[in-house]
């Protein structure tokens, strides 16, 4: 077969014209969702399975969310804030995706956050927790389906007050979530009558403790809370056992203290309590279900991760619904968005005014190596929103 | 601070110094007699831990893992020399920080793709898992202080060689003046070659020895190439005994500065650097 030079330049003139037509002009086109996640770098893991929560949503719609097929749109964001914007535009201008969802990081997030409050884009926040998203910078059409730093530690405080752990340590990674973890304890903490005694903020990443564990034993807290994730997390709980302090001073944390790193830490794990919004092991239907159909689907065991993933497509399915699939009509689907009623893995969960869920948040603690649910730390766990005007 | 918590943030300098030392000692070699500026040191740092985490797995010792794994990296290392580092001899250090830049991208992209992206724990050698007791609250692992005594021998033993063998002796007349050991008649490119494997090697047996402490991670690497880079700095480029002092420096001045400083933790390390330079701009020993 020869191709003719007029087949050529029709064919470049279809592909040309096609590219400049915005998409979303076409009524029963495909659904397209944007995934703003690190596919690259510390946090692929959990771009990974935030993408897989998604894409088995979507299987269990059977592919079509409001009756139109879904077509998912990835750009690895590599957890870099400096490439965030670029990464964004990308997604919003250059694909034109429907809906935009992601990230993992909370630097790329505020990048995020700065184009899209002016797009006519309604878009899910699948992980980061950073409190302006549903706090200063909340705006009408970001919803978030994760959680806010403020959700993770705050209860914790309760917790360890309940426990007759009147005198904290506090050690964290000097940035922003660590700082925003740490303060949304602390105001806890005061309220139930608690003290701080020492204040430890670790460079960020820095993973060398042994002079801070000293001072920690030399201090004789009643307890010590702290938050750490990845791999520092797995090196901090291996020291701080081998250090002698696990069995001496109660170890307290927001759940990425063991979330994903349980294997790496081992023994030393042992009895340490975090609060989460989810846990592994948390007993109900729809959690026992995703769980079997994600390993089924991908061969790996869902974590916290694949839940927000899954629960942002659900959460979308059930909007979608609503509106007939209408994406354009942003003020329906953000109404509808708004009514959503999710029984989720985690459990029940809506959003509040200011689109953040409102969940429970549950204490677990390692047993035998295994994350077990002690119970609800705080029942229907509401973010304070601080600074949110949410603009009509 | 008390007396016996201050022994005790002596003893984690210390510690963390020798540690640092077994890393930088390589460091200093290949940059003082080679002249090469070797970014990749600390992805040697890294394939060790994760070598430890893997052959251990396979074979249940840590020991086995490190017979086997050394001389690994010393093929490795004598690899890495003839294909990129041999190269890079004549030519100034810009190349050499790009092709060895390089080479850490490649060794991640490495670690990536056969060990995953996972934080890896490795066991602590059974009659090492004990804890010591000291002070009242807290405890030591024993195997912190293998690891430091280890570090202490082998120093002792590269001491040894340097100043009591003939490779040593090479060594040191490569350092001075390499164009002169040349001309008389010594193969260069051959001790070169053995070198930069030796400090291949020091790199990997101390992410090896390190592993179980730290936990094996994608990027370990890095942090660990900084800090070697200012032992290297503070010591004198090229001088082992340089680099030890350096090191016990460094492991000192940031455990020291954590507890009494700690809102500059992340510079004391750099602001001691500075102030050596300013009073001995070659570095201790350089």
């Amino acid at each position: 077969m020869t191709l003719s030079r007029r087949t050529l330049i029709g064919a470049g003139a279809t592909a040309a014209l096609s590219a400049v037509l915005p998409r979303r002009a076409y009524g029963a086109a495909k659904l397209r969702i944007g995934l703003l996640l690190p596919y690259s770098g510390t946090y692929a893991g959990l771009g990974n399975n935030i993408t897989d929560g998604m894409k088995l949503a979507a299987a269990e719609h059977g592919g079509k969310l409001g009756g139109r097929e879904v077509e998912f749109v990835p750009v690895d964001d590599e957890s870099d804030p400096s490439k965030a914007p670029a990464n964004v535009n990308k997604l919003v201008f250059g694909e034109k995706v429907d809906v935009l969802t992601g990230p993992v990081h909370s630097g790329v997030a505020m990048a995020m956050m700065q184009i899209v409050k002016s797009e006519k884009l309604l878009t899910i926040v699948t992980n980061a927790g950073a409190q302006a998203v549903t706090g200063a910078l909340c705006v009408p059409h970001v919803f978030r389906t994760s959680f806010s730093n403020w959700q993770t530690s705050y209860p914790a405080a309760d917790v360890m007050l309940k426990a007759g752990h009147k005198k904290a340590v506090l050690m964290f990674w000097n940035y922003a979530v660590g700082i925003e973890s740490m303060a949304a304890f602390k105001e806890g903490y005061a309220k139930g009558g608690g003290t701080i005694v020492k204040e430890i903020a670790v460079p960020f990443p820095s993973a060398e403790f042994q002079a801070n564990l000293s001072d920690i034993a030399a201090l004789k807290p009643d307890a010590v809370f702290v938050f750490f994730a990845g791999a520092g997390a797995a090196k901090f709980v291996k020291d701080y056992a081998d250090a002698g302090l696990r069995d001496r001073i109660p170890l307290y944390g927001s759940g990425f203290l063991t979330e994903g790193v349980l294997a790496a830490q081992g023994a030393a794990a042992e009895g340490i309590k975090t609060t989460l919004h989810y846990a592994d092991s948390l007993d109900n239907p729809a959690n026992r279900k995703f769980r079997e159909a994600f390993k089924k689907a991908t061969g790996r065991n869902a974590d916290v991760y694949a839940v927000q993933g899954y629960d942002a497509v659900n959460a979308l399915a059930q909007a979608l619904d609503k509106v007939k699939g209408d994406t354009g009509a942003l003020k329906e689907l953000v109404a509808a968005m708004e009514s959503v009623r999710m029984e989720s893995p985690r459990g029940a969960f809506r959003f509040s005014k200011a689109h953040n869920p409102i969940q429970d948040i549950y204490l677990r603690q390692v047993k035998g190596g295994q994350e077990v649910v002690l119970g609800v730390a705080m029942k229907d766990a509401d973010d304070p929103a601080t600074g949110c005007k949410m603009p009509s | 601070m008390t007396l016996s918590l201050f022994a005790l943030q002596l003893l984690n300098g210390v510690e963390y110094g020798l540690l640092l030392f077994l890393v930088a000692s390589g460091l200093t070699l290949v940059f003082g007699v080679l002249g090469v500026l070797n970014f990749a040191h600390g992805s040697f740092y890294m394939l060790g831990a994760y070598l430890a985490y893997w052959l251990s797995a396979r074979f249940g010792s840590l020991w086995i893992a490190i017979a086997v794994g050394v001389p690994l990296m010393v093929a490795v290392g004598l690899l890495v020399e003839k294909l990129a580092i041999a190269r890079l001899y004549a030519r100034d250090h810009l190349s050499q920080v790009l092709l060895t830049y390089g080479l850490v991208l490649l060794f991640n992209e490495l670690q990536s793709y056969a060990f995953g992206n996972d934080v890896q724990s490795v066991p602590t050698p059974a009659p090492l898992s004990i804890r010591i007791p000291l002070g009242e609250a807290q405890t030591w692992p024993a195997y912190r202080v293998f690891t430091a005594v280890a570090c202490l021998v082998l120093a002792a033993a590269m001491r040894q060689v340097i100043l009591r063998t003939r490779f040593g002796m090479r060594v040191r007349a490569g350092a001075s003046n390499a164009e002169m050991v040349s001309a008389l008649g010594i193969d260069i490119r051959r001790l070169f070659a053995a070198l930069f494997a030796a400090g291949t090697a020091l790199a990997a047996l101390a992410g090896m020895l390190a592993a179980p402490l730290t936990t094996v991670y994608p990027g370990m690497g890095e942090g660990v190439l900084i800090l070697s880079f200012v032992v290297v700095v503070i010591g004198g480029i090229g001088s082992i005994k340089g680099a030890f002092l350096g090191a016990l420096l460094v492991g000192l001045s940031d455990v020291f500065g954590k507890v009494l400083l700690p809102g500059f933790a992340s510079a004391i390390v750099y602001a001691v650097m500075a102030a050596v330079l300013v009073l001995r701009p070659r570095g201790l020993l350089g």
